[in-house]
């Protein structure tokens, strides 16, 4: 009779989970850096005054918001090779990511320049600023702080998204919690263990999101 | 294309799995969502307790992760579930975390006035609930829902990792039989958008009917 939570097998699997816990966060780090910068091109496409270009851009937001990460990530796993793009599996992980996610960044990117009112552009034009100073000076100070609770809210999701990537071989926690279950035939303590991980990553993401809402809050308010 | 229209059968099949799910765990995830909603506007405070530790426990692990656990653990634990319960139920739970979310903040959007005039006539807390509360508040969640509901068909292509016939299994497995994987993606891709409009007009179609011969209509 074998207990069913076997604390020694816990503690020998450890040091793999942890090693994909590793890969999950760069996986995290670098898809939400990757949605910033993404989002960014996918708003500016959707805003271009060209109307076929701005037609592109929110078809474009619109794909991608309502079809599963997980075809991404096989669009992007089996069709980049084909185009001659051979990447790491992490690298297309983090691309998949961020695509999937920029596309809700950019609609947050829209509602942060809308919230800004119509009497602070007519200030600038009147003040003659540069459209670099523009927005350094008055349009981003004022469109980040109502942005920082989206975000963070893309980059918990985000964190809770990239289990995907173990379906196409990225060796984080899924992963690895999956392939120790495979190797002993025992599943409760990896899957078990990797729940858990995500519990307590996905609680202090979402505390320091909370921290940096109330810093920002209290500046910008 | 003419791949395609070979394998036009499993693309069916592997959609009538997609939408089977999607009802099955949407009609769970609304029960769990309204029942969880409402014990955390509860006045009792086990019930706020218990509530928020399943949504808090549910939003803060993947849908992934809750999946595979259902399939792997459960069985262990002496709890044999077919895949299709197992799918089930791990969506379901998921998406009723969110939803209870949306129907808590929801239900304290009901305004103050409204609960004093339900108090005025002597309503119990059912009754409260069942005729002033619940209508109000179920128009607001209706586009709410419809996002969730977007999301939940988007999450369905998960089961496909714990081995259900789905569109993306069925995507997946003619990709290996054929070599050709653009175009296999490409059709999956759409068919996914199509189902994903068609929810969501569905969605458009009930908050009308709800908030029928209301003239204030659907509040900011």
């Amino acid at each position: 009779m074998t207990e069913i939570f076997s604390w020694p097998f816990a503690a020998e699997i450890l040091p793999a989970l942890l090693r994909g816990a590793v890969v999950t966060f760069i996986a995290t780090i670098g898809g939400f850096f990757a949605s910033l910068i993404i989002g960014a091109v996918l708003l500016a496409l959707g805003r271009s005054k060209q109307t076929a270009i701005a037609w592109l851009g929110r078809g474009l937001v619109e794909l991608l918001r309502s079809t599963p990460l997980l075809i991404q990530v096989y669009v992007l796993f089996f069709v980049l090779p084909d185009a001659g793009i051979v990447l790491e599996p992490v690298t297309t992980g983090i691309l998949a990511l961020g695509l999937y996610h920029g596309a809700y960044v950019a609609e947050a990117y829209r509602a942060g320049l809308d919230s800004i009112p119509r009497g602070q552009w007519d200030a600038i034009e009147s003040l003659r600023f540069s459209r670099f100073a523009a927005y350094r000076y008055l349009i981003l100070p004022q469109a980040i702080a109502p942005l920082v609770p989206s975000l963070g809210n893309t980059f918990i999701t985000m964190l809770k998204d990239t289990p995907i990537l173990a379906a196409i071989t990225v060796p984080e926690l899924m992963f690895a919690a999956n392939d120790a279950g495979s190797q002993s035939f025992r599943y409760v303590e990896p899957m078990t263990m990797a729940a858990i991980a995500y519990l307590v990553m996905s609680l202090i993401a979402a505390f320091a999101v909370f921290l940096l809402r109330q810093r920002l809050g209290t500046r910008y308010a | 294309m003419a791949l395609i229209w070979e394998y036009r059968f499993d693309f069916l099949a592997g959609v009538w799995w997609t939408v089977k799910l999607s009802v099955l765990s949407a009609l769970l995830a609304l029960v769990l969502a309204i029942v969880a909603g409402v014990a955390r506007s509860s006045k009792l405070r086990v019930l706020r307790i218990a509530s928020g530790v399943y949504v808090e426990f549910f939003r803060g692990t993947s849908a992934l992760v809750q999946l595979f656990w259902l399939f792997y653990v459960l069985p262990y634990l002496g709890i044999d579930l077919t895949p299709l319960q197992c799918a089930t139920l791990g969506l379901g739970l998921c998406f009723g975390a969110y939803g209870a979310e949306v129907v808590r903040s929801c239900i304290q959007a009901v305004p103050q006035g409204q609960l004093d005039a339900a108090a005025a006539l002597n309503f119990s807390y059912f009754q409260t609930l069942r005729i002033v509360i619940l209508p109000e508040a179920l128009i607001m969640m209706m586009p709410l829902f419809s996002n969730l509901l977007i999301e939940l068909i988007k999450a369905t292509s998960l089961v496909s990792l714990i081995t259900i016939p789905d569109l993306t299994f069925q995507a997946k497995s003619i990709i290996t039989k054929t070599y050709s994987s653009g175009n296999v993606l490409l059709v999956t891709l759409a068919i996914y958008l199509v189902i994903s409009l068609i929810a969501a007009s569905f969605m458009r179609r009930m908050e009308k009917v709800l908030s029928r011969g209301r003239q204030t209509g659907q509040p900011a």
